[in-house]
C-alpha cells in the first residue's frame, strides 16, 4: 500500500514537474500578468515612470514565443517517436497542433499591442488595466488550443470569455460600448449556461469528460443494442448540440452571431480586430479537438452507428457553415459602418472556416480505410491552419488601418473614407490588399487559403454526395462577397474627398505606415512566394494531429 | 540554347518589377514615369521578339518548357511554355501594350497609379498565355481583374462605377465556375496511383485518354466543358454573357479598351483552345452543336446591336461581339459521325482561321477604339449623328480611320478577312445553313461600319459641339494610328505570318482531339463485339 502511494505521489510529482516546463509559455503570460500588476502596485508605471506596459506586455509575449519554440522543438526531437504529451494528469495536451496555435496566438496578440501603440487606444492611464485583461484573454486562448477534458474546454472558454466582455466595453465613456458589453455578456453568459449543460448531460452520459476516452465509451453505447436507445440517442445529441451551441457562439456561428456586430460596432476597432481574429482561431482549436474526441483516434474502429452520428454532424456543420457565409455576406451589404461591416465579413470567414471541420468530419467517418481517411482529413485541417494564418494577417491589416483612420478623421463610417487614395495612399493600399485577400483573389494569401478548404470540401464530397452543395454554395458566397468589400475600396479610390469631412494623411514612411505595409506584404507574399513553407508547418501539425506520424 | 526560364519569367515580370520601381517615383514626374513606362513596354516587346526568333514553328508540340516546384504539397509548379497557338498571342499582348501606352499620355489624373495598375495588368495578360500549370493559369487569369477594375472604375466615363463593377462580378463568376473545373480536374486526375496534378498537358493526356488507367468519363467531361467554356465564354464574350462588354468598353478610358479589346477578349478563346477542348473532348464534340450556334448567333446579333447604337464606341464594342463570334464558330465547326471526323482539315482550317480572326481583332479592335478616342479627346462626345464631315477637318486622321475601320469591316487584303473566310469556309463543311448566317454577318458588319463611317468622317460639315477643337493628329497619335494600319495591312496581305506560326500546332491539336474520338468509338465496339 505505501508503495503504491508512493508511486502515486512519484508520479504526481515528475508529471507537474514536465508539465510545467511544456506548459511554460502560459506560464509566461501569467508572469506578465503578475508584473503588471506590481507595476501598477508600486507605481512604476505611470507617465514618466520607468516601465511602460505595452513595453512590459511585448516583452511578456516574445518570451512566451521563445519558450512555446523551445518546447515545441524538444518536443519534435522525442527520441521515442511520440509527439504528444499530456499535461497535469491528463487535462491538457501538448502537441504540435497545441505549439501551432500558440506561436499564431501569441503572434496575434503582438501585432495587437504593436496597433495599440500607434493608435493610443489604451492610453498610459488605462494601460495597465487593457494589458492585463488582453493576457488574460489570450491565456484562456492558448488553453483552449491545449484542452483535453471538458472541464479543460469550459473553463478555458470562460478564461478568455470574461475578459473579452470587459475590453469591449473598455471605452468607459461611450454608451455603445457599454451597451456593446452588456450585449456580450448576455449573449455570454447564456451560450455557457447552455453549453455547461450539454457538458454535464454528455460526461454524465459517457461516465467521463476525458476527451481521448470519449470516443472509446460511446462506441461502448452504439455496439450495444440494450444501451443505444432512441431516449440514448437523443441525450446524446441534445449535448453535444449543446455543447457546439457554445462554441458556435464563440465562432459568431449562424444562428449565433447577433452579439457580434454589436460588440465589433461598440468596442473599439484594437478590440474588435483581436476578438475578430484571436478568439476565432481558439475556437477553431477547441472546435477540431472536441470534434476528434468524438470520432476517437481511428474512426475504423467505431461502429457503424457512431459513424453514422459522426458523420451526420460533420454535415450539419457544413450546411450551418454555409448558411453563416451566406448569412454573413449578405447581410454584410447594407452595412455603412466600416466595423459593422467587418464583424459580417468575420461571421462569413467563420463559415468558411467551418466548412473546413465540416469536411474532416465527413473524411473521418467516410466508410475506406484509416489511413486514407486521415491523410483527406489532414487536408482539411491544413486548409483551416493555413486559412487562420493568413485570416490573422489580413484582419488585423483591416482593423487597424479602420483604427488609424478614426484617429485621423474620427470616423469609422465607410462614406467618410472618400478620396483616402490621394490624401493616404498608404493606407489605401493596404485596405486594397487586406480587403482582396478577404474576398479571396489571387495573389493574395486568402485565395490560397481558401483555394485549400474548397479542395477539401470538393474530395469530401466525393464520399457524401450531399456536400456538393456546401462546396457550390461556398465558393459561390465568394462572388457575393465581391460586392460589399468592392464598395469601400470604390469609395476609398473613386468617390472624390468631401470637403466636410476631415482629411486623413498617414504618410508612407512612418510608424504607421511600417505597420500597414509590414501586414500587407505578409498577405502578398502568403499568396506568392511565401506559400510552401507555411503550407508545410500547417501540413506537418495536421498530419501530425491525425497520425502522429512526422511526415 | 540558355535555360530558357530566364526569357520567359522576365517578359512576365518585368511589367511587375516596373510596377515596384514606379511606386518610388515622385507623383510631379508624370512626363518622367510615362516614358519611363513606355520604355518598359518597349522592352517587354522586345523580349517577346527574342521569344519569337527561338521558337521553332514546325514543332507542334510546347517549347521552351519551363517547370520549378512552387507548392510542393499540391503537386503545383511555375510551369511556362509557348507553341503555335499562345506565341502569336503573345507577340499580341506585348505589341499592343506598347500601343495602349503610347495612346496613355491622355490620361491625366492619377498619372503615377494608372501606370503601376497599367503594368500589373499586362504581368497579368503574358502570364496567362504562357501558363502551362493550371493553378497558375487561374492566378494569373484572376490576377488582371484587380487592376481592369481599378482602370475602368477611377479613370473611366460617366457611368464608370457600375460598368467597372459589373465587369468585375461577371468575370469573378466565370472564374468561379473555372475553378470548380479546375479541382474536378485535379482530383480526377489522382486515381491510378499517380499524383493529382493541375499540370495542363498531363490533363491534356488524361482527357484524351492516352494515360492506361485514368479517365476523366464522359458525363464529367461534359459537365466540365460547360463549366469551362461559360468561364472563358463571359470573357471572350458571346451571348447570352455579353452585356458587361458594351458597358465596360464605353466607360474605360481609350487606351484600356484598346487593351480590353485588343488582348482581354483573346483569353476567353485561348482558355477554350488550350484548356476545354483538349482536356474535354469528349465534353466538347457533343457541345459542338450548342457552340457553333452561340457563335453565330454572337455574329448576327452583335451586328444587329452595334447598326443600332448611336454611341460610337458603343457600336465599336458590338462589332467585338460579333468579331468573336467568329472566333467560337471556327473553333467549334468540329463535325463529328460515329466517333470519325468528317472534314478534319476544315476542321483545321476554322480553327486556323479563329486564331487568326483573334490576332486581326486584336489589331483592328484596337485601332478602332484608338480612332475612336482620338476624335473623342477633341469634341468631348460620341454621338454618331452629331459628326460629319471630319475627313475634311482632319484628312489625316479620316484616312487613317477609314483604313482601320476597312479592317474591321473585313476587306480583302487586310487583317479582318482572312479570319473570317477561313471560319466561314470551314463552317460550310459543319453546316451550309450556318455558313450561309456567318457570311450574312459580313454584309451586315459591312452594313454598319460603312454606315458609321458615312456619318462621322463623310458629309459636308462637322455640326456637333466643340467644333473649334479640332485640330489634326499631332504625332503621337499619328505613330499609333500608322503602325496599327501597317501590321492591319501586312497581316492582310501575307497571312501566312501568322499561319505560319500556328500551323503545326493548331495541326497537331485537331489531330490529337480527332484521334481520340475516333479510339473512344473503337473501344466502345470493341466492347459490344
Amino acid at each position: 500500500m505505501n508503495i503504491k502511494i508512493e508511486n502515486l505521489v512519484n508520479h504526481i510529482y515528475t508529471d507537474t514537474g514536465n508539465s510545467l516546463w511544456a506548459f511554460s509559455p502560459e506560464l509566461a503570460v501569467c508572469a506578465t500578468i503578475l508584473l503588471l500588476l506590481f507595476a501598477r502596485l508600486f507605481n512604476v508605471d505611470r507617465k514618466g515612470g520607468i516601465v511602460s506596459p505595452a513595453g512590459l506586455t511585448m516583452i511578456g509575449i516574445v518570451a512566451a514565443i521563445f519558450l512555446s519554440v523551445v518546447t515545441q522543438s524538444q518536443l519534435m526531437s522525442n527520441a521515442d517517436g511520440v509527439y504528444s504529451q499530456e499535461l497535469f494528469t491528463g487535462l491538457l495536451v501538448f502537441d504540435p497542433f497545441t505549439g501551432f496555435f500558440r506561436l499564431l496566438l501569441l503572434a496575434a496578440v503582438f501585432i495587437v499591442v504593436w496597433l495599440t501603440l500607434l493608435s493610443g487606444i489604451p492610453d498610459r492611464e488605462d494601460g495597465p488595466d487593457f494589458y492585463i485583461l488582453l493576457m488574460g484573454a489570450t491565456l484562456g486562448m492558448m488553453m483552449m488550443a491545449s484542452a483535453n477534458h471538458m472541464l479543460m474546454l469550459f473553463l478555458a472558454i470562460e478564461t478568455t470569455s470574461v475578459p473579452s466582455y470587459v475590453m469591449v466595453g473598455f471605452l468607459k465613456g461611450r454608451k455603445t460600448a457599454s451597451e456593446a458589453a452588456l450585449k456580450y455578456v448576455v449573449y455570454g453568459g447564456g451560450a455557457a449556461g447552455v453549453m455547461l449543460y450539454g457538458i454535464s448531460l454528455l460526461s454524465g452520459m459517457l461516465g467521463t469528460a476525458y476527451f481521448p476516452d470519449m470516443a472509446m465509451q460511446m462506441a461502448k453505447i452504439a455496439a450495444d443494442p440494450n444501451l443505444m436507445t432512441g431516449a440514448a440517442i437523443t441525450t446524446l445529441t441534445l449535448a453535444v448540440v449543446m455543447i457546439l451551441i457554445g462554441l458556435a457562439f464563440k465562432l459568431s456561428i449562424f444562428p449565433f452571431h447577433f452579439w457580434c456586430p454589436d460588440a465589433f460596432e461598440g468596442a473599439s476597432a484594437e478590440v474588435a480586430g483581436f476578438l475578430s481574429v484571436a478568439s476565432k482561431a481558439a475556437a477553431f482549436a477547441l472546435l477540431v479537438r472536441f470534434c476528434l474526441a468524438l470520432v476517437g483516434g481511428s474512426s475504423a474502429d467505431d461502429p457503424e452507428a457512431l459513424q453514422q452520428f459522426n458523420m451526420q454532424i460533420g454535415v450539419a456543420l457544413g450546411f450551418v457553415a454555409a448558411i453563416t457565409a451566406t448569412f454573413g455576406n449578405l447581410s454584410a451589404y447594407s452595412q455603412t459602418n466600416m466595423k459593422r461591416l467587418l464583424a459580417y465579413s468575420t461571421i462569413a470567414h467563420a463559415g468558411y472556416m467551418l466548412m473546413a471541420v465540416s469536411a474532416m468530419m465527413v473524411f473521418l467517418n467516410a466508410p475506406g480505410d484509416a489511413s486514407t481517411a486521415n491523410a483527406n482529413a489532414s487536408l482539411a485541417i491544413e486548409g483551416l491552419l493555413y486559412y487562420l494564418v493568413v485570416y490573422v494577417l489580413m484582419n488585423l491589416g483591416a482593423f487597424g488601418i479602420v483604427a488609424l483612420i478614426r484617429n485621423e478623421i474620427y470616423s469609422e463610417e465607410i462614406a467618410d473614407y472618400a478620396g483616402m487614395s490621394k490624401t493616404s495612399p498608404m493606407l489605401a493600399v493596404g485596405m486594397l490588399i487586406c480587403l482582396f485577400s478577404l474576398v479571396g483573389i489571387p495573389p493574395t494569401g486568402g485565395f490560397i487559403g481558401k483555394f485549400v478548404i474548397f479542395a477539401a470540401l470538393f474530395d469530401a464530397a466525393q464520399y457524401q454526395p450531399i456536400m456538393y452543395a456546401v462546396f457550390l454554395l461556398g465558393v459561390l458566397n465568394t462572388v457575393f462577397s465581391l460586392f460589399y468589400y468592392l464598395n469601400v475600396l470604390r469609395v476609398m479610390w473613386i468617390v472624390p474627398a468631401q470637403d466636410s469631412v476631415r482629411i486623413a494623411e498617414v504618410p508612407l514612411v512612418s510608424k504607421r505606415g511600417a505597420y500597414v505595409a509590414f501586414l500587407a506584404v505578409c498577405v502578398m507574399v502568403a499568396g506568392t512566394i511565401f506559400i510552401a513553407p507555411v503550407y508545410e508547418a500547417a501540413e506537418h501539425v495536421s498530419v501530425m494531429l491525425f497520425s502522429g506520424i512526422v511526415p | 540554347m540558355s535555360d530558357p526560364i530566364y526569357l520567359l519569367s522576365a517578359i512576365i515580370f518585368l511589367p511587375a518589377l516596373g510596377a515596384i520601381f514606379l511606386s518610388f517615383f515622385s507623383k510631379e514626374a508624370e512626363e518622367g514615369m510615362r516614358v519611363y513606362t513606355l520604355i518598359v513596354t518597349v522592352v517587354t516587346f522586345v523580349l517577346t521578339l527574342f521569344l519569337l526568333r527561338d521558337f521553332d514553328p514546325a514543332v507542334g508540340e510546347m517549347q521552351m518548357q519551363v517547370n520549378r516546384t512552387w507548392i510542393g504539397a499540391w503537386n503545383i509548379n511555375y510551369q511556362l511554355g509557348i507553341d503555335g497557338i499562345s506565341m502569336p498571342l503573345v507577340l499580341l499582348t506585348s505589341f499592343i501594350s506598347v500601343l495602349a501606352m503610347l495612346a496613355s499620355w491622355s490620361i491625366k489624373k492619377q498619372v503615377k497609379g494608372y501606370l503601376i495598375l497599367f503594368l500589373l495588368l499586362e504581368t497579368g495578360m503574358l502570364g496567362v498565355f504562357m501558363a502551362l500549370d493550371f493553378f497558375l493559369f487561374y492566378v494569373f487569369w484572376e490576377v488582371m481583374l484587380l487592376p481592369m477594375y481599378f482602370l475602368i472604375g477611377v479613370w473611366g466615363g460617366p457611368r464608370r462605377e457600375y460598368a467597372a463593377i459589373k465587369f468585375f462580378l461577371y468575370t469573378l463568376f466565370g472564374g468561379v465556375l473555372m475553378f470548380i473545373a479546375m479541382l474536378m480536374f485535379y482530383f480526377g486526375s489522382a486515381a491510378g496511383g499517380d499524383a493529382s496534378t493541375f499540370d495542363i498537358l498531363r490533363l491534356h493526356e488524361i482527357g484524351q485518354g492516352k494515360i492506361a488507367g485514368i479517365e476523366f468519363d464522359g458525363t464529367m467531361q461534359l459537365i466540365a466543358f460547360w463549366l469551362l467554356f461559360v468561364g472563358f465564354a463571359i470573357k471572350v464574350p458571346t451571348i447570352p454573357f455579353h452585356t458587361w462588354l458594351p458597358d465596360a468598353h464605353v466607360e474605360a478610358p481609350t487606351p484600356i479598351s484598346m487593351i480590353l479589346a485588343g488582348v482581354l477578349l483573346k483569353m476567353g478563346g485561348y482558355g477554350i483552345l488550350r484548356i476545354a477542348f483538349p482536356i474535354c473532348p469528349e465534353g466538347a464534340q457533343v457541345a459542338a452543336y450548342v457552340l457553333v450556334l452561340i457563335g453565330a448567333g454572337s455574329i448576327i446579333y452583335g451586328a444587329f446591336a452595334a447598326m443600332a447604337q448611336t454611341d460610337f464606341k458603343r457600336l465599336v464594342a458590338y462589332s467585338s461581339v460579333s468579331h468573336m463570334g467568329y472566333v467560337i464558330l471556327g473553333i467549334a465547326v468540329w463535325k463529328i459521325t460515329d466517333g470519325t471526323t468528317i472534314g478534319k482539315d476544315y476542321w483545321n482550317m476554322g480553327i486556323n482561321g479563329a486564331m487568326f480572326q483573334m490576332i486581326g481583332h486584336g489589331v483592328s479592335s484596337a485601332g478602332m477604339f484608338f480612332m475612336v478616342g482620338v476624335i473623342y479627346d477633341r469634341v468631348h462626345h460620341r454621338d454618331l449623328n452629331k459628326f460629319g464631315g471630319l475627313m475634311a477637318l482632319m484628312p489625316l486622321y479620316g484616312g487613317l480611320a477609314a483604313g482601320i475601320f476597312f479592317a474591321g469591316l473585313g476587306l480583302p487584303g487586310l487583317c479582318g478577312f482572312p479570319g473570317e473566310v477561313f471560319t466561314v469556309l470551314s463552317a460550310w463543311n459543319f453546316s451550309p445553313l450556318i455558313a450561309i448566317i456567318a457570311a450574312a454577318g459580313v454584309i451586315l458588319t459591312a452594313g454598319y461600319i460603312l454606315w458609321a463611317i458615312q456619318r462621322v468622317y463623310l458629309g459636308p460639315e462637322y455640326k456637333g459641339p466643340h467644333a473649334e477643337e479640332i485640330t489634326p493628329m499631332n504625332g503621337r497619335e499619328i505613330s499609333v494610328a500608322v503602325t496599327l494600319l501597317v501590321f492591319a495591312i501586312v497581316l492582310g496581305v501575307y497571312p501566312e505570318s501568322i499561319f505560319g506560326l500556328m500551323r503545326s500546332s493548331t495541326t497537331l491539336l485537331v489531330d490529337n482531339l480527332s484521334a481520340t474520338a475516333q479510339s473512344s468509338v473503337e473501344a466502345v465496339t470493341q466492347l459490344i463485339k
